[in-house]
């Protein structure tokens, strides 16, 4: 439920100074004690505000989810705007620090949008009818007779027009009006709202003023690089740092405390070397000399891992959803199609890599990072320092990146650790082999499927058995049973027209940090239904994929899962009321993507186009990719088609960035991507041993349909993601008929006989 | 031990290791934070400058051994309205922006050398990494900014 007050009358009616009485609409969401010891006026830094307006009529919005590349600085300022009138032109961004007062501020599920899109219309909407309140008093007419218009409030019966600025005094003494009384604009006279707009930050970053984590630099500020046990859990028995200190530039050396469990977002742990310099403190850490006591972690080792998870798979698990009668279906002449998929842990690796800069002071602290979540890296902090939140401040920077690893502040904790022991500003800054070795892991998962098919080659059972380590070990130590959200994310909302679907999953012991990673477990689920899909469409000899995929969604229609005993089904936090999986949907965007691609599965030799769809963070994706796999295995990607049903869209622009880039994303994951570890160590390190996809390696044209709708916006940044390995490795298939069934690709030969 | 240093046409005196890699004496000890670190094993090419208007790594390159003039993102040029800067915001390139620096110098060093790349000279000298998956754009930024200069 909206509430807004007008701080700015607030403050005049606690008889606090009045400032110059500019028009500050804030959000309260929770007590602002804060804003009220705030002079009115000085509104650019007070940070409870999403709009404010200066009596020179510039226009300040705030920015309140983080910015790593999906433009959502941008887009939360259109949509503010746009509500409000201003011209663009005059309106700048700010970036807000992590606070509760503007409800949460997680940047990540895709959801920064589909959460405040509604809620920021609001609050536009009640600052422009406020301006026309006071233009309409000013000028002793009707309010409906005033219309604010570019920047101003115009009163067409008069001809007079009065700009924001002039009215900023005015609005400022005016009552909010209740929720009830708002009119938002109609969408026919969006001005900002689903247009193109340009990236506010783009001047900044072709010129390298941008200020990512990494870049921040305080006065006085040290710099750090912390050795952190090579396998999760383990602690340090002692160290030797004599040799790291004679290093020109170290200036000391500082234990970080073991982490316990459950690990959470805490600092690993560790011995960090504290310097004059980024360069002199990795030097110093080369010199340290560690005896670790490697913990419960040591014997982890991942091909008996994978032996593991491909054995349970195998077996029966826990039931997530049930439907007809599954044995029957399995019957004694039944056509029977198997097959079992692998995917290994991933690893994010963000351009930028985690770093922080932490002031830790007698009273309080200040913390500046490139995080996912303002009010995580603030209570993180907090925690570490054992101080209370309400005296860290938490500053977010620009995100170099980020996919889901920068909502995990665990290196903004170790950065408050050492400032406070040093007693002055320090930065820590991981490097790359750290992010390589020390991330938080996107699970590796087994997957078997098995269905039963009917003389039209249509499956008339699927049962679905998925394995995979728990995100939610980092929070519940030992738990090896998945939550049912992580289950919800692309296997129990199979949206197939089967009549008969057990969906089961089974338990695997996490010995790594498992996280969250761009579209989560929708990767691997993806990959096996929509791989899977194409087996039964050539088991079934349907040349036509497309038409066999349209036949197997079925009729367009509202899949009901709680009908199908799935309890509580988690549809991306939102209500299935809202946002229901219509097949519908799903079925246009496979059309569209067809369409557009002009559909050929054998273009040419050794050439071949693949198709996979998939409804994600409520967006719906289809996506063909086209292959070519040389006589000696390599494969290249000269097109991509993707047909995308997001809903509205609020930066056509950014949403087709988002999705080209989940394609080259999805592609370095897919085609290279995999970490693995001995003696629970990880194997891999940099780019070298870890390679991603670069521009000779990436599709070369990517062609992005966005479905024109007026439907509740979706989720942009992830669900572009999970359809493209499928669609790949079926392309492949169609080109070589060789099957992937394990990632990454590059362990199939797919070398010509 | 002093080391001498022009970067952006200003001399720097820098009192550093002659060892410690041409990155982080741009971004530590001069302060000009255009220029990033992403793998310090010279793969990614974030941290991309100009000796005397050819593109290197410095995360790999020791302070000591440079001889050329240095060029960092932001000496290219006074107002960022360098032609390959122009293309790039014309065509939307950045989602993060990280490693766009390092991109657009490599790219202003490619077109000084080959004024109209071909598609095959862009995979060959644009090496540099970009998570976000900006490459088709930056291919076509290249087109446009070859056009312009």
């Amino acid at each position: 439920m909206l509430t807004i007050e007008n701080v700015s009358r607030r403050g005049v009616l606690k008889g606090l100074a009045a400032g110059t009485g500019a028009l500050v609409l804030g959000g309260r969401l929770l007590a602002s004690s804060r804003a009220l010891a705030v002079p009115v006026g000085s509104t650019p830094f007070t940070p409870n505000v999403f709009v404010s307006i200066d009596l020179d009529g510039g226009v300040t919005l705030m920015a309140h989810r983080s910015e790593m590349g999906q433009g959502i600085r941008t887009s939360l300022a259109q949509i503010l705007a746009d509500e409000l009138e201003a011209d663009w032109a005059r309106v700048i961004v700010r970036q807000a620090d992590g606070d509760e007062k503007y409800g949460d501020q997680y940047t990540d599920g895709s959801r920064s949008i589909v959460k405040n899109f509604q809620r920021l219309r609001e609050f536009g909407a009640a600052a422009r009818m406020m301006l026309e309140q006071a233009a309409a008093q000013s000028w002793g007419v009707d309010p409906a007779e005033c219309k604010a218009q570019n920047h101003k409030v115009v009163h067409a019966s008069s001809g007079r027009s009065a700009d924001f600025g002039e009215l900023a005094s005015a609005a400022a003494e005016l009552a909010v009006p209740e929720p009830q009384a708002l009119k938002l604009k109609d969408r026919k006279d969006w001005r900002y709202i689903g247009k193109p707009v340009r990236n506010v930050d783009l001047g900044d970053i072709v010129t390298g003023k941008a200020v990512f984590g990494i870049d921040v630099r305080v006065p006085g500020m040290k710099y750090a690089s912390v050795e952190r046990c090579p396998v999760l859990l383990g602690k340090v028995r002692s160290y030797d740092s004599s040799e790291a200190l004679k290093v020109p530039g170290v200036e000391r050396v500082v234990e970080i405390p073991a982490v316990s469990e459950p690990v959470e977002f805490q600092a690993l742990g560790g011995i960090a070397v504290v310097a004059s310099n980024t360069w002199a403190a990795a030097e110093g850490r080369k010199r340290l000399k560690v005896e670790w006591d490697l913990g419960p972690n040591a014997g982890y080792e991942s091909s008996a891992y994978r032996e593991l998870l491909q054995s349970t798979a195998t077996k029966p698990g826990d039931i997530r959803r049930m439907e007809g009668d599954v044995d029957a279906a399995f019957g004694k002449d039944t056509k029977v199609v198997e097959a079992s998929y692998w995917s290994p842990h991933f690893v994010h690796a963000p351009m930028e890599v985690p770093a922080a800069v932490a002031d830790v002071r007698e009273d309080d602290a200040e913390v500046w990072a490139c995080c996912q979540d303002g009010q995580s890296l603030r209570k993180t902090v907090a925690t570490a320092i054992g101080m209370d939140p309400t005296n860290v401040t938490a500053h977010v920077t620009l995100l170099g990146g980020a996919f889901g690893r920068k909502s995990k502040p665990d290196f903004g904790a170790e950065a408050a650790i050492v400032s406070k022991a040093i007693g002055a500003p320090v930065k820590v800054t991981w490097t790359r082999e750290d992010d390589v070795r020390h991330g938080y892991y996107h699970a590796a998962a087994a997957q078997h499927v098995r269905a039963a098919v009917g003389d039209d080659g249509l499956p008339t059972a699927w049962c679905h058995r998925s394995v995979f380590p728990s995100i939610m070990s980092i929070f519940v130590a030992g738990q090896k049973k998945p939550d049912a959200w992580e289950v919800d994310f692309g296997l129990t909302d199979l949206p197939y027209n089967i009549p008969n679907i057990c969906l089961e999953t089974g338990e695997a012991a996490a010995h790594v940090r498992v996280g969250w990673k761009r579209s989560v477990q929708n990767i691997f689920h993806a990959f096996a239904i929509e791989s899977f899909v194409d087996e039964l469409a050539e088991a079934a000899g349907r040349e036509d994929r497309v038409a066999y995929l349209l036949e197997l969604i079925g009729p367009p229609r509202h899949v009901d899962l709680a009908k199908a005993g799935v309890k509580d089904y988690f549809n991306y936090d939102n209500s299935v009321e809202l946002y229901p999986i219509d097949t519908g949907r799903l079925r246009n965007v496979v059309e569209l993507a067809a369409e557009k691609a002009g559909w050929n599965r054998q273009p040419g030799p050794r050439r071949g186009m693949g198709i996979a769809a998939h409804r994600s963070f409520l967006t719906y994706v289809a996506t063909i990719v086209e292959a070519e796999v040389a006589p000696d295995g390599t494969v290249a990607i000269p097109r991509v088609v993707m047909a995308v049903d997001a809903g509205t869209v609020v930066n056509p622009d950014r949403v087709r960035a988002q999705m080209e880039g989940a394609c080259t994303y999805a592609m370095s994951a897919a085609f290279f991507g995999e970490i693995t570890a001995r003696d629970g160590v990880v194997q891999q390190h940099n780019f070298d041993d870890y390679p991603v996809a670069r521009m000779s390696d990436a599709p070369r044209q990517i062609e992005v349909h966005l479905v024109e709708s007026d439907a509740l916006p979706g989720g942009v940044g992830e669900p572009g993601a999970p359809p493209f390995a499928p669609a790949l490795c079926n392309a492949i298939f169609a080109a070589t008929g060789k099957r992937v069934r394990s990632l990454p690709i590059v362990h199939t030969d797919l070398k010509a006989i | 031990m002093a080391i001498n240093l022009v970067v952006n046409g200003e001399r720097h005196e820098v009192d550093v290791p002659p060892e410690m890699p041409l990155l982080w004496v741009i971004r530590d000890v001069i302060g000009l934070t255009g220029t990033k670190y992403g793998c310090g094993i010279a793969q990614c090419g974030a941290c991309t400058v100009h000796l005397d208007g050819v593109a290197v790594r410095s995360c790999g390159l020791p302070v000591g051994d440079v001889t050329g003039a240095v060029t960092t993102i932001e000496g290219l040029s006074a107002a960022g309205d360098h032609p390959v800067q122009k293309a790039w915001a014309e065509h939307d390139v950045p989602q993060c922006g990280y490693c766009q620096t390092g991109q657009i110098m490599a790219a202003v060093a490619m077109l000084q050398e080959t004024p109209r790349p071909s598609d095959a000279d862009i995979d060959a000298v644009m090496t540099n990494i970009c998570r976000c998956g900006t490459y088709q754009r930056i291919r076509a930024a290249i087109r446009t900014a070859a056009e312009a200069i």
